[in-house]
């Protein structure tokens, strides 16, 4: 499975079915028992005898989600997940299982105020056309509940870099599968598919429970703010400038060993990292390092730039060191390395 | 307040420890209790946990205090030499501006400022700290992104007033460490946890609490006073005594067990005041929610100047927090 077949899957926060059906079905074909627990989360458990490693990456991508059915067949949205209200006029989106077509709409240019023209619509005002005459034809086709996903290609573009929709965090989820696709013997490995972690890490807590790990990693796509405008201090990361280590963000401190291993491995081996260089946002670690007594947490991210928007771009080469360190990672835990 | 006891004060907040960076903080504290407690560790996520031991039919009582400061910490070095950061808990900007801070590894910076028209834009993101590198090579010799640093300052005494940076909640591990010292005779078998992370979350103690499962937590904390020259609405006044809390926005303390710190309180001529703390919250707040619950409380030290370099608080209120927790541990808790 490639990360095309996962990026394009459908996978909004509580409606992470289609992924997860996805993950299942490959890790079956890797010859691994994956396990679905009650909020959703597919665990799987591999190697045995040493320290209880718990890497996550999260299914849920960021989206929307509708409320109401209006009198003339537009339907009413609500966000699910941080998204900028600036980045859904005009979009193109799916609802539902049927992946119904939609489009953002808003009134032409030339019926606005001059004073609307200059405000951000907020997405309580906005609605999706999908083309329906009356509330009757529009409730044939779409329920209240239905989940709506961005319609967006996947695409490779420039030399290196990937153009998607959820690759925040179906990266991660790539990541994982090429973890699993070596053999852990000295550790106990738990790669960890998690839901709900846009609108709270509410997956990974309820897996870290059942789990109670030694030590937790976070595999996340992460902000990458590199653009013209936007001052050097506050990129957060570079695209194709490495994994991305965190040092502190709202949700966690990582780990200093950890953290120091993980700079250790990468220098001695030649493998691109970067600071994230940030202390805004928070990821599924947030919840691992309070499971039960607490465990470290780290996290290591594959930058992307646009994130939590229809579009966003990751690099190939970012996407392989994270593979490549997490790999060495894992096999220095094996080696004895303790946090 | 004796010498002593003003050193003790002096080296606790001195200490360095913002949150996640609490190793020398950790190791102040347990070379001064280790004599007076059975058991010290320290678990996963940092926090250092002190048993000290009762007799068989008495409660788990967990003391809490935090060990972490407020801080910042480096998320970039520019070409030129010079730090960006971000806030570790609350760190106003207005108050950062101008101040001195150190790295754990002793180098000394000040916080500066981009240009600005208004006031107004004083704003974290504009703010750097210079540590006197002359280039990003030099500056990343003695710091790198992720480093952190607290505010630099020293304990003084000001009449029965102490000022110092950290107070919050260096003068809360002072009591705990002192209950450690002066209860001879516990009733109970006493939990001391240092903890780690507050100021960024309550995790510290989330996880400490998990772990012993007590019966009874009472954290010890600063909380604000309404005393200043049109402050905040508020009763609580420095030394008028040990402020016992009835809640802040982490939790409504438990009314028995808060009621049973009142009388005990009255009981021993211990000056205590009420404290309701409109915002802000404490590690009572995790600690009561743990597994089934837990009845908790807070005796909380009133402190001028909160999240500044510059908290002050009285020493008879230190002494008479000393005093009630003292004789709490020493008491039934059968509240």
């Amino acid at each position: 499975m490639d990360l095309r077949e996962l990026a394009s899957l459908p996978g909004v926060s509580g409606h992470e079915g289609k992924v997860r059906e996805a993950l299942v079905s490959r890790l079956r074909e890797m010859g691994y028992e994956p396990r679905t627990d009650v909020l959703g989360n597919v665990i799987v458990r591999t190697g045995g005898g040493g320290p209880k490693v718990m890497v996550d990456a999260h299914m849920d991508e960021v989206g929307l989600v509708v409320t109401a059915i209006e009198k003339n067949g537009f339907v009413k949205f609500q966000k699910v997940g941080g998204i900028d209200d600036r980045v859904l006029l005009s979009k193109r989106v799916f609802i539902g299982e049927q992946r119904v077509p939609g489009v953002i709409g808003v009134k032409a240019i030339h019926m606005q105020e001059p004073k609307e023209r200059e405000q951000i619509i907020p997405w309580h005002a906005l609605t999706i056309d999908i083309g329906a005459k009356s509330k009757e034809e529009a409730e044939k086709k779409v329920k209240v509940g239905d989940y709506i996903v961005f319609d967006t290609e996947y695409e490779e573009i420039g030399d290196d870099l990937i153009k998607s929709k959820a690759l925040d965090d179906r990266v991660g989820c790539a990541v994982l599968l090429e973890l699993l696709k070596e053999k852990w013997e000295k550790i106990e490995l738990y790669c960890v598919f998690a839901v709900q972690e846009e609108v709270g890490t509410r997956g990974a807590r309820v897996a870290a429970y059942q789990i109670a790990p030694d030590m937790g990693i976070a595999v996340e796509g992460t902000i990458c703010s590199d653009l013209p405008g936007c001052e050097e201090h506050q990129w957060v990361t570079k695209l194709g400038g490495g994994a991305a280590l965190s040092v502190i963000d709202r949700g966690s401190i990582p780990s200093r060993r950890m953290l120091e291993e993980l700079l250790r491995l990468a220098r001695e081996n030649g493998i691109p990292v970067q600071f994230r260089e940030s202390g805004a946002g928070g990821n599924d670690a947030a919840a691992i390092q309070l499971a039960r007594s607490g465990c470290p947490v780290a996290s290591v991210s594959v930058p992307c730039r646009y994130i939590h928007s229809p579009v966003s771009l990751a690099s190939k080469k970012d996407i392989q060191s994270v593979v490549k360190l997490l790999i060495l990672f894992l096999k220095s835990v094996e080696g004895g390395f303790r946090p | 307040m004796t010498e002593e006891m003003f050193q003790l004060i002096k080296g606790a907040t001195e200490a360095f420890g913002p949150s996640g960076s609490e190793e020398p903080i950790r190791e102040f504290i347990e070379a001064r209790v280790k004599d007076y407690v059975d058991e010290v560790r320290t678990d996963a996520l940092g926090n250092l946990i002190c048993i000290k031991r009762g007799p068989a039919d008495g409660k788990k009582v967990l003391l809490d205090a935090h060990m972490d400061e407020i801080g910042l910490i480096v998320t970039h070095i520019d070409d030129k030499g010079f730090l960006r950061f971000s806030n570790i808990g609350g760190v106003n900007p207005y108050i950062a501006l101008g101040e001195r801070v150190y790295f754990a590894n002793g180098t000394t910076g000040v916080v500066g400022i981009e240009k600005i028209d208004d006031p107004k834009e004083v704003k974290l993101e504009k703010l750097f700290i210079d540590i006197g590198a002359k280039d990003k090579a030099e500056a990343e010799s003695r710091v790198r992104v992720g480093d952190m640093a607290a505010f630099q300052r020293h304990a003084e005494r000001m009449g029965s007033r102490i000022v110092s940076k950290a107070m919050d909640d260096r003068i809360g591990c002072v009591v705990v460490m002192e209950t450690l010292r002066r209860t001879k005779s516990p009733r109970h078998t006493i939990y001391a946890v240092f903890a780690v992370q507050e100021e960024v979350g309550l995790r510290g103690a989330r996880v400490a609490a998990f772990g012993i499962e007590p019966d009874v937590g009472i954290a010890v904390d600063v909380t604000r006073t309404g005393d200043t020259p049109k402050g905040i609405t508020m009763d609580v006044c420095l030394g008028k005594g040990a402020a016992i809390k009835v809640k802040d926005s982490s939790l409504i303390c438990h009314p028995g067990l808060r009621k049973y710190l009142e009388r005990l309180a009255a009981e021993r001529n211990i000056p205590y005041q009420l404290e309701v703390l409109e915002a802000g919250g404490t590690d009572s707040g995790a600690i009561q929610m743990t597994k089934a619950g837990v009845p908790a409380a807070v005796i909380s030290v009133p402190c001028r100047y909160i999240h500044t370099p510059s908290e002050v608080v009285d020493e008879n209120d230190v002494e008479a927090c000393i005093n009630l927790l003292v004789a709490a541990v020493e008491s039934p808790l059968d509240f």
